[in-house]
């Protein structure tokens, strides 16, 4: 155990990570509670999330952690029975507020999914298409290149923008999800264990792309994998499920703190490995 | 401890071996079952196909009321004629109310060779059937069939399809060697168009409200319900409705009264848009369940990632979800139109003509269509109808195996350029 812990202390160290309080509060949740018709999925959670920081959701499975992450861009409208109290703030604005339309708020709160799922359409077109439909006016293939670019997939695809998406690799296809994400410009990315499908390469490739893609963006991860969240993300929450299956939020703190320092015994029990 | 808890719990190994066998053989049986309901199956088919092949082959002996040599002395076939021979004939020999009737249609001297000895084989030496036999019967009664010719005169013996391409030009007529099936086809084809044209825009639109948009209230559930229960109401009454709301409350529509003064022999509902709006009716709910299924197809995850960069409702289904299902919406209204197409009962109910030498002109027409027609000649009682019905049957397959393999081909080629790039 003092092996492990050291070495996520070194490499904390290696990735140089910024101190996160100095950063501004982009998302707010404020008592957020979620049922599925009758089925309470999950309570109270409040939690705050900073701009350009990568915040990761861990926690055992049906604990809700990914539908909280849903209901930050209001993916949980199309999941049937869904309803949702409380509040959550971008930039001080509810996002459940009568006046709100969710399409809006999906282009600047983005999403990449658990499984790599592009359009089947070409590689171009997948970049282009989220743009053409709000209104984007400027140079499509210079969208296109910087996109790519900025998802680390450029060099590998180039010469075949016209192939279809669907005959790449699962990690080149989740890589363009990701491209096609920033194509609409987000201020916000949010990953629902975007590299759970993914082979070990492939899923440190996202990675990597992650910790560059901070520099411009909020994001906010789910993932399964705590050597995942204690890599990249700079605060961890952390959900667990109570008897009722109902997930809540049951420690929230910086990546450092949670995983080296956990103040609940479940969360400590749950980063060893005891259960989950 | 291993080894013999195995054993107690599984029995000793001849034991094992035992029961191998018996579960092996009880696999084999089973397979056999369904090799043997699968050729069951197929020898059922095979027995339709042959059956109705045998009829359209075979010999048939038959008749002149005129014999043409009677006509011009020292020939045997209305080939042998010359233009002006064969003018002077129809001229000659035809009666002058039929004279008068054929003038008006379209001038002797402006018909072709072929429509003259039509022409004058239909009304002038009117061959008739006496007896025919089908393509088995052909080849296993020799004796029958000789002993037939014997007592005849004046009459005689040819091998004859029954399908040609007389049979697909010829319009209805009263003696079965020159009737031909070509108002009945074009009715059918007309039926299927107003069908289409009602079916197709309506079913693919209820689909896509009640797999896209629908909540999942009491109301919708119900409805999902009575579309299903829909597709299984028997065609009749579906003919029955035709007849109420088509035919007699929508009169002034359905006969196209409301666009003309001319009161015109179909001044009528009995006519081709309260046929196709019937079947079009009959149709529907398989078009929308068939289209649902292939919305269903369709992955969430494709929607959730059209979401996911700001599309809205209808953007995603436009480009993302109607693209990728539209092969399997095709296909599956290809398959509910050639339903239509077969369909007999709806349109006997509603009034379909049985005998019209008219074609259809206009979705105010009369009309007959291939299975009715099909269904009008294997009543008759006299043999060689039911020679041209089969015919008939064969022409109606035809048609569905080009609609189908057209849904496939369809189908196989949309699914080709979804894969390949774009």
């Amino acid at each position: 155990m003092k092996v492990m812990q050291a070495t996520e202390a070194e490499r904390f160290e290696f990735l140089g990570k910024a101190e996160p309080d100095t950063k501004q509060e982009i998302i707010t949740l404020e008592d957020v509670n979620i049922h599925y018709g009758s089925f309470h999925a999950v309570k109270d959670a409040s939690l705050p999330i900073y701009e350009k920081q990568v915040t990761a959701f861990i926690g055992p499975s049906g604990c809700g952690k990914s539908t909280v992450l849903r209901s930050i861009n209001r993916m949980n409208d199309m999941i049937r029975g869904a309803t949702i109290d409380g509040k959550v703030l971008f930039h001080g604005h509810d996002l459940y507020a009568k006046d709100v339309d969710p399409v809006l708020i999906r282009r600047s709160i983005g999403m990449v999914f658990q499984k790599p799922n592009p359009f089947p359409k070409s590689i171009y077109e997948n970049i282009t298409w989220g743009a053409k439909i709000n209104g984007f006016r400027g140079d499509y293939d210079e969208l296109v290149e910087t996109s790519l670019q900025k998802a680390a997939l450029w060099d590998e695809v180039k010469d075949k923008l016209k192939q279809n998406a669907l005959r790449l690799s699962g990690g080149q296809q989740q890589r363009l999800c990701i491209a096609r994400t920033l194509a609409v410009q987000p201020e916000v990315i949010l990953m629902d264990e975007p590299a759970s499908a993914l082979d070990p390469i492939a899923t440190g490739r996202i990675e990597e792309l992650i910790l560059e893609l901070k520099k411009y963006y909020t994001i906010v991860i789910v993932t399964h994998n705590m050597g995942q969240a204690s890599r990249v993300s700079d605060h961890t929450a952390f959900f667990m499920v109570d008897e009722k299956r109902t997930g809540y939020l049951e420690e929230y703190a910086p990546t450092e703190q949670l995983f080296l320092n956990p103040a609940h015994k479940k969360t400590e029990e749950y980063i060893s490995g005891k259960f989950g | 401890m291993n080894n013999m808890q195995t054993e107690s719990m599984f029995g000793t190994k001849a034991e094992s071996l035992l029961l191998m066998q018996k579960r092996a053989r009880l696999s084999i049986f089973w397979k056999v079952i369904f090799i043997f309901a699968t050729t069951v199956a197929v020898l059922f088919l095979l027995l339709l196909l042959v059956s109705v092949i045998d009829s359209i082959f075979g010999y048939a002996v038959i008749r002149n009321e005129v014999n043409i040599s009677e006509l011009i002395s020292g020939t045997s076939s209305l080939d042998e004629f010359s233009r002006s021979q064969l003018e002077e004939t129809a001229r000659n020999n035809l009666s002058s109310g039929i004279l008068r009737r054929v003038e008006y249609e379209k001038p002797i001297t402006e018909r072709s060779d072929r429509e003259l000895r039509a022409l004058i084989e239909q009304y002038i030496i009117k061959p008739s059937v006496l007896r025919s036999w089908g393509l088995w019967g052909s080849i296993t009664k020799q004796d029958e069939i000789g002993a037939f010719m014997a007592n005849q005169e004046d009459s005689y013996l040819i091998f004859k399809s029954w399908i040609t391409p007389d049979f697909l030009t010829n319009d209805q007529s009263a003696n079965p060697l020159n009737a031909g099936i070509r108002t009945a086809l074009l009715g059918s084809l007309w039926i299927i168009a107003i069908t289409f044209l009602l079916a197709f825009p309506i079913g693919v639109g209820s689909a896509i409200y009640l797999e896209e948009y629908a909540e999942d209230t009491k109301l919708n559930r119900m409805l999902q319900l009575n579309i299903f229960n829909l597709s299984a109401v028997p065609s009749i009454i579906y003919g029955l409705l035709g007849l109420a709301v088509f035919v007699r409350a929508m009169e002034g529509v359905t006969s196209g009264a409301f666009l003309t003064t001319v009161a015109d022999t179909t001044a009528n509902g009995r006519t081709i848009l309260s046929g196709g709006l019937t079947l079009g009716l009959l149709v529907l709910p398989i078009i929308i369940i068939n289209t649902q299924e292939a919305l269903k197809g369709v992955p969430d995850s494709l929607r959730m990632s059209s979401y996911g960069v700001g599309a809205t409702k209808w953007q995603t289904i436009w480009s993302q979800v109607l693209p990728v299902s539209f092969d399997r919406i095709l296909t599956g209204t290809i398959l509910a139109l050639s339903r239509a197409l077969g369909e007999t009962a709806p349109l006997v109910v509603i009034g379909a003509s049985t005998f019209i030498s008219v074609d259809p002109s206009s979705i105010f027409s009369k009309f007959t269509t291939l299975p009715i027609q099909i269904y009008q000649w294997s009543a008759r009682p006299q043999g060689s109808y039911r020679n041209i019905a089969a015919a008939a049957i064969i022409v109606l397959l035809i048609l569905l195996l080009v609609l189908n393999s057209g849904a496939i081909y369809l189908r196989d080629k949309l699914a080709k350029k979804k894969r390949m790039a774009a």
